[in-house]
């Protein structure tokens, strides 16, 4: 797979030629210009950028305040203190008054690594799937960064949009069609399916070339929107597939594995099934990709699920 | 222990901070030279803890708020003996403890911090508790200018003086940079010894990266009956190395092996300076 650059890269390089063009596009950071890749933007279009300071409350709110006077806003801040610290905010001046703000949650998941719990972000799915009104857009690589930035300016509901910052490879065909809840099939396969988002899409890819290798007919679909999920495509994996595998950057509870269940279970679609993800316990130390193998959220560590959820299906 | 063995202490507390981070390749450079003087005062003069009260009810709190800035603490408390100083070569490596914001898991930590704005409130209740149970304790709490911008600083600020809490001590280091800039030009600050003052604190200011001032104005306390105590600590973000003082880049950068060399001359002629001083 060739390398590209970071998500959080390719969104802040595509915000800004968007800006360009459109000087209703606001951007407001939290002593986050940095992280979020904007200090260009904050250098070649300063009128369009606003600082709040470390308060990323108020940041949601001044931003709910913005878009309700017809600005197109992106609040960008870490996810975890976005998602944790501005909750409230999402859940009423955001979505519950329908202030149609882009919040955008940089450096997500462990991709702080070992700076510890207090940066991860592993509820924000789970948080902002269970607050209505705001749709979830997990991108996977720069192909789905840029196409889903470039929905977001039009997206007619309140959304989250979340970015690690490690460079992605790219994992998509020039010409692939993206629409935010329209899930993206890379392979597929009738004996296990990866259903993975975000940048645990791209251990999943390389688990189906070592299971393929192997003789598995092994699919994978990239779930870049966790919420409203793509119902049909998970279907219809789960009734090609033998075996369903989900994978995420996130905590195993309230998830993209949890959606999943919840359908498929929801539907009669029995399948061995298996949520891989950082499980509820103090999370161990390490750069994101030592956390990542540590969980299994590896080429190696999910071929390894694959085998054992197989097989335990043969039993059966 | 002297002034003079507490400033010698400093300088040799920079050169383990710098040489950790640069062995870890992590860490918040700026933000911990900054405040070193402070924890420097705080755990070696002012606080009654150790490793030997640490579970003693009656022992001294210390939260620090501004939890970026940890090499500094873990490099005190190494030094205060709570565990060995090898440990501090652990540092954000795979599996350690020693992760890159404070833990409970480190001996000698009272609360996790990392995300700005909690350790105030977290201080107020533990001062709460000493008024409550008539412990004698007080409680110490480490802010950074920057961080002053999260709203929940200021109602901690408002519940320390509507209970009266003159058993708890927060320090402001005051080194007017934060990550995109000089506070006054992210979100101004200014007129912070105001803002305190009406919320309700006995204000004082000092030079909190002068060791004598540091412990006049820690000697003053409690400043006033009745009220927190607020200490407008004056410091130089990267204190201590020339290249590093006042620089941007330096909140989170990692010296290279060169700057490292660098920066321990610096702090050799320093030390040979104090020394002839004497
Ligand atoms: C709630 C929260 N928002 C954002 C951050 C990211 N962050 C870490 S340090 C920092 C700047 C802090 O500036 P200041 O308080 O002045 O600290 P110092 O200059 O002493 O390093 C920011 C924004 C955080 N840790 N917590
Ligand atoms: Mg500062």
């Amino acid at each position: 797979m060739e390398l590209g650059r970071p998500n959080l890269d390719e969104f802040a390089a595509t915000l800004l030629e968007l800006a360009r063009d459109n000087p209703d596009i606001l951007v407001l950071t939290s002593d986050s210009r940095g992280s979020g890749k904007l200090q260009p933007f904050a250098e070649q279009l300063p009128d369009q950028l606003i600082e709040v300071g470390i308060a990323e409350q108020n940041l949601v709110g001044i931003a709910a305040g913005l878009a309700a006077a017809g600005k197109i806003v992106f609040g960008v801040s870490p996810a975890c203190f976005l998602t944790a610290r501005a909750l409230e905010q999402i859940k009423n001046d955001v979505g519950y008054s329908d202030q149609k703000v882009k919040l955008v949650g940089i450096s997500a998941g462990v991709s702080y690594g070992a700076l510890g719990s207090t940066h991860h972000s592993l509820h924000d799915l789970a948080a902002l799937r269970a607050i209505n009104n705001i749709d979830i857009v997990v991108p996977a690589d720069n192909f789905e960064t840029r196409e889903a930035v470039r929905a977001a300016v039009t997206h007619p509901r309140p959304l989250y949009l979340r970015f690690g910052k490690k460079p992605m490879p790219h994992l998509h065909r020039p010409g692939t069609p993206f629409a935010i809840g329209k899930a993206i099939t890379l392979a597929q396969g009738s004996d296990v399916t990866f259903v993975a988002a975000g940048e645990a899409v791209a251990p999943a890819v390389e688990a189906s070339e070592l299971l393929r290798a192997e003789g598995v007919s092994c699919g994978v679909i990239s779930m870049h929107t966790v919420k409203p999920l793509d119902v049909e495509t998970l279907l219809n994996a789960a009734r090609r597939s033998r075996a369903l595998i989900t994978v995420e950057e996130h905590s195993v509870y309230g998830g993209l594995g949890e959606a999943c269940a919840s359908v498929l279970l929801q539907h009669g679609l029995i399948r061995p099934f298996c949520i891989v993800g950082i499980p509820d316990e103090y999370t161990v130390t390490g750069s994101q990709m030592e956390i990542f193998v540590h969980y299994g959220i590896s080429g190696e560590g999910l071929a390894q699920r694959a085998r054992q959820l197989l097989e335990v299906e043969l039993i059966q | 222990m002297t002034e003079q063995e507490l400033r010698l202490k400093s300088v040799a507390y920079r050169r383990t901070i710098l040489t950790i981070i640069h062995h870890a390749k992590a860490g918040h450079t700026g933000g911990s030279l900054s405040c070193i003087d402070i924890l420097n005062v705080l755990y070696n003069h002012v606080m009654n803890v150790s490793p030997e009260n640490f579970s003693d009810p009656n022992r001294d709190r210390y939260i620090q708020s501004k939890g970026h800035a940890v090499e500094a603490l873990y490099t005190v408390l190494a030094d205060r003996g709570f565990f060995p100083a090898e440990a501090l070569y652990t540092l954000s490596r795979y599996q350690s403890h020693f992760v890159g914001h404070p833990t409970r898991k480190v001996p000698g930590i009272e609360q996790n911090t990392g995300a700005l704005g909690h350790g105030l409130s977290v201080a107020v209740g533990l001062a709460l508790a000493a008024k409550k149970d008539k412990r004698p304790y007080r409680v110490f709490t480490l802010l950074g200018d920057g961080e002053l911008t999260e709203g929940s600083n200021w109602e901690a600020s408002m519940s320390a003086a509507h209970y009266r809490l003159d058993n708890l001590v927060a320090i402001v280091d005051r080194n007017g940079l934060q990550i995109s800039g000089p506070t006054e030009q992210v979100m101004s600050l200014e007129s912070l010894t105001d803002k305190f003052t009406a919320f309700g604190f006995a204000v004082r200011t000092c030079d909190g990266n002068d060791i004598g001032d540091l412990l006049r104005v820690f000697e003053a306390l409690p400043f006033a009956p009745g009220k927190p105590n607020l200490i407008l600590a004056r410091t130089v973000k990267g204190k201590g190395v020339s290249f590093i003082e006042n620089a941007l880049n330096w909140h989170h950068k990692v010296p290279s092996d060169d700057e490292l060399a660098r920066a321990l001359a610096e702090l050799d002629e320093a030390e040979r300076l104090l020394k002839v001083v004497v």
